[in-house]
């Protein structure tokens, strides 16, 4: 693992699978939301709104992956101080947050049709919205954070500290009751028909594929851009 | 012993996080009925709130309960959770997906006779979703039906 942490040989990596992951995962995407907005049938009960499915539950995952890759990286970061992983988590903070944002959007869409309400406090959705929240506190503490090693720890605390929301948007529908529905997919068993399964599936692959993509192509500029400031500063100093 | 400094982080990190998640693992056990988003049949009948007292109860609407009161205007039905039943009297528009055997959240509260009068209506999707030709099976069949597509 130490291996790819030397920036020379990632950049090596991304600068191909970068491309790689966008097209594929746009591909995959898109032929998901095509399929699901055309050819799946209506549902029993919510009729047509059932095809916000196919962007709620990607948007819902990649929301929640994005904090799991923040605090991972922030975790890596403060036990083996590689400057990659600090990059990496600043990277996953931009798409992590806009996905958070498009579920909370998609799901109140959803919910109007489906409830009669565009939103209500229940454990789900209030978690959901503190993970946005805690999105906006890292972005913020991250930019704040000067380049020195000692600052940037503070932010990789802070992902580290809100990854147990993480947990509790997971667990929120078994442990209270809820508004929103119990999951669907559960250890091997789907209560989703096969006729959105695999829409569903393609979807959320293709989009995890356009977040790798998205997150390559960040860390990739985070890193040109200290490399270009090293670089003047080198001529600065030069008399 | 002597420990590297990067194993001496990983250990402090590591008790840190265990009491982080310990400390939010019993707070969220003591939020476990506060944090609900409404009361079910069972929890009525087992700690009944106050009449008057403002709540919303959730459950299924039983098959077959739901009836027109006197009044011509108003709906009675009835709301489960496969323990305990409870009246529910709701005078205004229905929600699309309110239908008999499916979920439903009530805002509103009890009367002295036991009986729930709710000002607002939503209607809860479970996490079965089913296409439109199984229409016709009920929620369980529709589930097992798709339990075996799906295996």
């Amino acid at each position: 693992m130490h291996g790819y942490a030397n920036p020379a040989r990632f950049l090596k990596i991304a600068r191909w699978l970068t491309p790689v992951l966008l097209v594929v995962g746009l591909v995959l995407a898109g032929g998901a939301l095509a399929w699901g907005l055309t050819q799946v049938p209506p549902e029993r009960l919510q009729g047509e709104t059932v095809r916000i499915l196919f962007v709620h539950v990607p948007t819902a995952w990649l929301g929640m992956a994005g904090w799991t890759t923040i605090a991972g990286a922030s975790f890596a970061y403060l036990v083996w101080r590689h400057p990659l992983a600090d990059i990496a988590a600043r990277a996953a903070a931009w798409p992590g947050a806009c996905f958070t944002a498009i579920c909370l959007a998609t799901g109140s869409i959803w919910a109007r049709p489906t409830w009669g309400v565009w939103w209500v406090w229940d454990g789900r959705l209030t978690s959901f919205l503190i993970l946005l929240f805690l999105y906006f506190g890292y972005i913020a503490l991250s930019n704040g954070a000067a380049q020195s090693e000692a600052s940037r720890r503070i932010p990789a605390i802070f992902g580290l500290v809100g990854a147990i929301n993480i947990p509790i948007i997971n667990r929120s529908v078994e442990w209270w009751e809820t508004q929103h529905q119990r999951a669907s997919i559960t250890a091997g068993t789907s209560s989703i028909d096969a006729a959105f399964l695999w829409p569903l599936g393609i979807a959320v692959l293709g989009f995890t594929c356009i977040f790798g993509g998205v997150l390559l192509a960040r860390m990739r500029a985070i890193l040109a851009h200290s490399q270009a400031e090293a670089r003047l500063r080198r001529k600065a100093m030069q008399p | 012993m002597s420990w590297k400094p990067k194993h001496q982080r990983m250990a402090l990190l590591g008790v840190a996080l265990v009491a982080l998640v310990g400390a939010v693992l019993l707070a969220m056990w003591g939020l476990r009925s506060q944090a609900s988003y409404f009361y079910v049949p069972a929890q009525v009948e087992s700690d009944p709130p106050a009449v008057g007292q403002n709540i919303r109860l959730g459950g299924m609407v039983l098959e077959g309960s739901l009836g027109q009161a006197d009044d011509g205007v108003s709906i009675l039905f009835t709301v489960h959770d496969g323990e305990a039943q409870v009246p529910v009297r709701y005078r205004g528009i229905l929600p699309d997906l309110f239908v008999e055997g499916s979920g439903v959240v009530a805002e509103g509260r009890f009367t002295p006779e036991g009986t729930f009068v709710a000002d607002t209506l939503l209607a809860k999707h479970d996490e079965n979703y089913v296409p439109r030709e199984l229409e016709e099976m009920t929620a369980a069949q529709a589930k097992a039906a798709v339990a075996e597509t799906t295996k």
